[in-house]
């Protein structure tokens, strides 16, 4: 008898969840949705600088990092008090970033600017200025820490950037146009989508070359609108998810075979990806249709849209 | 009317329905097919026309197969409904009707047996339609398949009792071919089974208005809030309403000394 009660908590459990917070950035109204990750609703709206897009928690999720493109610098945004508490000197518009492992630099593409700043969160000051491709959009920092990845959208190109020196070690040319980039778990791979081409592309980080490269079909949806943008791996290691921007679906993709194994149909112009804590639930982003999509990720079902506000763009999950 | 008497009746004619139905099992799949192909090949050339409102009792965006799934179960329910009323002008023709109408039980009562027993068949129908739906990645929560069953009771009644208030008015069989184009063609097309009200709108006005006030726009409404397992209050009353005035009718209808039968020479002689 005690079994069957162990086993309805746990099934109760599984179904439940645990609660969790997004945080979205929008674009066009210079501010952040705060919204409750299971059930989709709009608990707070905070006004931020001017165009937020790229968004990163710090180590202990207590401070958020926001890149105010319009205003040049990443705003930092207490996330208790929903206060901005101070700025980051991130140089010209800022877009994508990512916090490096060791919790203390933060690498942020400068589109306007064709280089990736570094950060020491600790002091607050830019430590370094690295010469990228032209405009630099993608940041990817391997699970050891050992490689930082950014793709240079008119250049197509990624560039690998090795965190003990600051430097540039190496480029590879990918298909046009690459987005983000994403390294998978086991970092012996990374992935960077490719919006012109349509494309995702598995790059080999012991060589830096191109080993395999995948093309994103859908019946019924006209090719040009099939591009690739926000790549998010699975920490299972097998299963990777791409938003495919205005063909309005998110890609479920097998990463031993390369291939899709289901498409989800999601709000317009879907963006960027982030999972819930719990690895419950997968959130998109839908930049035209000012919403946000919830998935189950256990069925991989679309379960909710809901409305957070204009043009939604990054989103963090606390 | 005697309790017993009214049961072994009841039992009589859904036996007799259970009978035909199991006889013209070809009809059965003829039923399934017809839907079938509405979901395989008209939906599969709107697959991504919908995905742009979100409407309720949806959540999140849908593809136009999800949408249509409801409108072709009512359109099970619809037809299911008119096939009973073509059966009923041949069982008129042949003279069985008279010798169910003799029965001394009250009209409304077998009527109504008959009624249930047509939509007994339409929601084996529906459900099979659901399960093959499924397999096409069409899925619903799971306690819709259960809300959904009510919704299916009355939209098939509803549905059924307009089949029969119009087999009151049909003469021959040959006639039936009029009922599909004035009665079952605009019905459906005019409906939210195919497409959204707000979607009517757009293009006119005038087809919104005549799609809201559709008793089986509503019905559909009902099964789509239904299988979602959400209840919509206004397309029950709507739906319900509808099927107390076209049952009404048909009773009065089939009245041999008031109705339609005393126009054809079916009344008493």
């Amino acid at each position: 008898m005690k079994h069957y009660f162990i086993v309805i908590a746990l099934l109760l459990s599984s179904t439940t969840g645990s609660a969790d917070t997004l945080f979205v950035t929008l674009e066009k109204d210079n501010a952040v949705a705060i919204v409750d990750g299971e059930t989709g609703q709009l608990l707070n709206t905070v006004p931020v600088g001017q165009r937020p897009r790229g968004v990163a928690f710090g180590k202990d999720k207590t401070l958020l990092y926001i890149a105010t493109s319009d205003d040049d610098t990443i705003q930092i945004l207490d996330t208790q008090t929903l206060k901005v508490v101070g700025a980051l000197p991130s140089g010209d518009d800022p877009e994508l970033f990512k916090i490096h492992p060791n919790g203390q630099w933060l690498y942020v593409s400068n589109e306007d600017g064709n280089r990736v700043t570094v950060i020491d969160l600790s002091n607050q000051k830019a430590i370094a200025e690295i010469a990228v491709g032209v405009e630099p959009e993608g940041i990817a920092i391997s699970g050891d820490g050992k490689w930082v990845a950014n793709t240079s959208e008119t250049t197509n190109m990624v560039h690998w950037i090795d965190p003990a020196e600051q430097k540039v070690k190496a480029n590879t040319l990918v298909d046009p146009r690459p987005r983000a980039a994403e390294f998978s778990i086991d970092g012996e791979s990374l992935f960077v989508s490719s919006e012109i081409a349509g494309s995702l592309s598995r790059l080999d980080v012991a060589s830096k070359q191109v080993v395999d490269t995948m093309f994103f079909e859908i019946a019924g949806v006209d090719k040009a609108l099939v591009q690739p943008v926000g790549v998010l791996a699975h920490p299972n290691n097998e299963m990777l998810f791409v938003a495919l921007g205005p063909a309005n679906r998110v890609a479920v993709v097998d990463i031993k075979t390369m291939s899709v194994i289901k498409y989800l149909l999601v709000g317009q112009r879907v963006w960027n990806l982030a999972f819930s804590p719990d690895m419950q639930r997968l959130y998109t982003t839908n930049g035209v249709s000012n919403d946000i999509s919830i998935i189950e990720l256990a069925d991989l079902k679309v379960t909710k849209s809901v409305r957070v506000g204009p043009y939604p763009w990054g989103l963090a999950v606390k | 009317m005697n309790g017993l008497h009214a049961i072994l009746a009841l039992k009589g004619i859904i036996k007799r329905e259970l009978w035909r139905f199991l006889l013209q099992r070809e009809r059965f799949v003829a039923a399934l097919v017809r839907p079938l192909v509405w979901l395989f090949v008209f939906a599969a050339g709107f697959r991504s026309t919908l995905g742009i409102a979100i409407i309720p009792p949806y959540e999140t965006y849908i593809l136009y197969e999800v949408y249509i799934t409801v409108g072709l179960i009512g359109m099970i329910l619809f037809f299911n409904g008119m096939q009973s009323s073509l059966s009923m002008v041949y069982d008129r023709e042949m003279g069985s009707m008279k010798t169910l109408l003799v029965t001394p039980l009250p009209r409304w009562f077998l009527l109504m047996g008959k009624l249930m027993a047509g939509t007994f068949v339409s929601i084996l129908q529906a459900y099979v339609f659901l399960l093959i739906a499924w397999f096409y990645d069409i899925h619903a929560p799971w306690h819709g398949y259960i809300t959904l069953f009510p919704a299916l009771v009355l939209a098939g009644l509803m549905l059924g009792a307009l089949g029969m208030l119009l087999s009151s008015f049909i003469n021959q069989l040959e006639n039936f071919a009029g009922v599909m184009n004035f009665v079952i063609f605009p019905m459906f097309f005019m409906s939210t089974a195919l497409y959204p009200l707000w979607k009517i709108k757009e293009s006119s006005e005038l087809l919104f208005t005549l799609a809201s006030y559709n008793p089986f726009s509503q019905a559909v409404e009902l099964l789509r809030f239904a299988l979602y397992g959400q209840f919509n209050l206004y397309a029950f009353s709507y739906t319900f309403m509808a099927f107390i005035v076209f049952m009404a009718l048909a009773v009065w209808g089939y009245n041999p000394s008031k109705g339609m039968m005393v126009k054809k020479g079916g009344g008493p002689s």
